[in-house]
């Protein structure tokens, strides 16, 4: 099976999207971590299903399918979708998720809406913009990919520079903001890269599985450590590895999507963890129950004998 | 800079005409006061009162509709490292993967700068700190495995990794052990006898005379503020509690209840 899928490597393709994917995984990771440690695991849902019909209306517009131009669309509209949930939040009596649930729904309905609509239109056809939905990696060239370097650069060093303030910003933004660090900004920049993401990621994994990268390796890698720097590197690195996995399954086996199966990856990762991470995984709190028990049952035991012993004393005694 | 504030006429907090309103409804409504330095000034005031909300205003933590602040004089911004904040405990996630040690060392991010990671150095401040109330043993323990009044101790040790000269903390005393609410007093104590000027939002009214040298009465409106003996009268309370608070006599002194 293994020397199977090294043999596949060799195609010069599937190595694209063997490195597309996997920088895909290693940079969803890393900023999927300060978006779940800010308790935002339903923005980067919200910001992908918000980026279709941003993608829509730049394809509309200028009628090219190019990752720059839709990355700009996705920006915006991603914008306006935080914004509607920043206002109906403040505005009326309505909670972050049931705004978050609003919004997102809306903007993937206007965004399927004018997928549709381009689909039937002359050169709907050669958009490939269905393909944004489940998302389709065998479609990546190697500007995309080259893309995708990068996007994950960037945020790799940004995460690097900035660890400090993003770890602030995410423990207690308060506290940041009384420091004197802009907190608007720094949040505004967590945001940005969320959505550089979310663009990059929505065509090798699509709209509505993307987010499962951003928040699925963070949790797992929660589970294996109590330090922040090694919880952001290892959710990168289960992210990467489920890419991989993702495509190598793909190529390896007739034709099922890379997409998905990077995120079947990184959710049986997930499961490994919550089963067996020292410390947090269930089967650790399982055995800590046992041997907690069974060492008060022993103590219990060394109390009733003292006891039997005092009783056999007295009796003596008497 | 803090040899020329210490001793010199300027105060450490000036506010004028503060108001803060959550959409059209003021919570807080014309506040003007001088903080006299070197004092341990309880905050009282029922809840809904814009005791946190004031601080957070002052903070620059909540916009506000009008007011001014000054920190010795000068506006916030320029003055941030000389304040100190203990923010309420329940204001953050304390499942963060983080220990106890790297929380305190946040109180030097602002002192590093951009980019700079903290080092030796920090270690070593934050590690003094954590020693200062007794949380030193604790350092590396993660911070979800502290009981309520140790992360309340380690709010404080960031709060003192700050070093500042005006200190605000928003009710540092609720939900925490005996023995923290010892160690907490012990250390506002301490900051006093340095010269520092501490700001406390508080709850319970049994401590308030044995804990404070200033009192500020507050129901969205400033009902009084002064000197603990002059202030921390039952008419003062009343006005401030209204019919929400039972006040007992026992043997000459006024045990305060707050029936909330």
């Amino acid at each position: 099976m293994m020397e199977f899928s090294w043999s596949v490597l060799a195609d010069p393709n599937t190595k694209w999207i063997l490195m597309g994917c996997m920088l895909l995984g290693l940079m969803s990771g890393m900023i999927g971590s300060f978006a779940y440690l800010r308790k935002q695991s339903l923005i980067g849902d919200t910001l992908a299903h918000a980026a279709l019909p941003g993608i829509c209306i730049a394809f509309m517009l200028t009628g090219v399918k190019s990752l720059p131009l839709f990355f700009i669309g996705a920006f915006v509209s991603g914008l306006i979708a935080t914004y509607s949930i920043t206002v109906i939040t403040r505005y009326t009596r309505i909670k972050a998720d049931a705004a978050m649930g609003i919004v997102l729904s809306v903007f993937f309905g206007i965004g399927i809406v004018l997928l549709t609509q381009i689909q039937h239109s002359p050169n709907g056809n050669q958009s490939g913009l269905d393909k944004f939905l489940f998302g389709q990696a065998a479609s990546m060239i190697h500007s995309d990919v080259y893309l995708m370097m990068g996007v994950s650069a960037v945020i790799i060093i940004a995460c690097t520079l900035l660890f400090k303030e993003f770890k602030l910003l995410s423990f207690d933004p308060g506290f940041a903001r009384g420091l004197g660090f802009p907190v608007g900004l720094l949040e505004q920049l967590l945001m940005f890269f969320l959505v550089m993401t979310v663009v990059v990621g929505i065509q090798a994994v699509g709209v509505v599985l993307v987010a499962a990268l951003l928040i699925t390796p963070a949790v797992a890698a929660r589970y294996w450590t109590d330090r922040l720097g090694v919880m952001v590197v290892l959710s990168g690195v289960f992210g990467a590895i489920s890419g991989v996995i993702g495509t190598l399954i793909s190529t390896t086996t007739s034709n099922l999507p890379t997409g998905p199966l990077s995120v079947l990856a990184a959710t049986t990762v997930f499961g490994f963890s919550i089963l067996f991470a020292p410390r947090r995984g269930v089967c650790a709190k399982v055995i800590r129950r046992i041997r907690g028990n069974e060492a008060i049952r022993a103590s219990e035991r060394m109390r009733e004998m003292q006891r039997q012993d005092i009783r056999l004393r007295k009796e003596e005694s008497l | 800079m803090n040899q020329r504030n210490r001793g010199s006429e300027v105060s450490p907090l000036t506010v004028e005409g503060l108001t803060v309103a959550y959409q059209k409804k003021p919570v807080l409504r014309n506040v003007s006061f001088e903080v006299p330095e070197g004092k341990l000034i309880g905050i009282i005031g029922p809840n809904g009162a814009g005791k946190s909300t004031m601080i957070k205003a002052i903070l620059g933590l909540l916009p506000r509709v009008s007011g001014e602040t000054e920190i010795y004089g000068r506006p916030y911004k320029e003055m941030r490292r000389k304040v100190g904040y203990v923010p309420q405990r329940e204001s953050v996630d304390w499942d963060f993967p983080t220990n106890a040690l790297d929380v305190v060392m946040m109180g030097r991010y602002g002192h590093l700068g951009w980019f700079k990671r903290p080092g030796a150095k920090e270690r070593e401040i934050a590690m003094d700190c954590l020693r200062k109330v007794g949380m030193a043993d604790y350092a590396h323990r993660q911070i979800s495995q502290l009981s309520g009044g140790q992360q309340q101790r380690v709010f404080l040790a960031r709060a003192l990794a700050q070093n500042a000269d005006l200190y605000f903390m928003d009710e540092p005393f609720v939900g925490v052990d005996a023995m923290t609410e010892r160690a907490i007093i012990t250390l506002l104590n301490e900051l006093k006898a340095q010269g520092k000027t501490v700001l406390v939002v508080h709850h319970d009214l049994a401590t308030v005379k044995e804990y404070f040298d200033w009192v500020m009465l507050l129901n969205v409106e400033m009902v009084a503020y002064g000197p603990t003996e002059d202030v921390f009268t039952k008419s003062l309370l009343h006005q401030t509690y209204g019919g929400r608070l039972a006040v007992f006599d026992h043997e000459d002194e006024a045990i305060l209840v707050d029936s909330r």
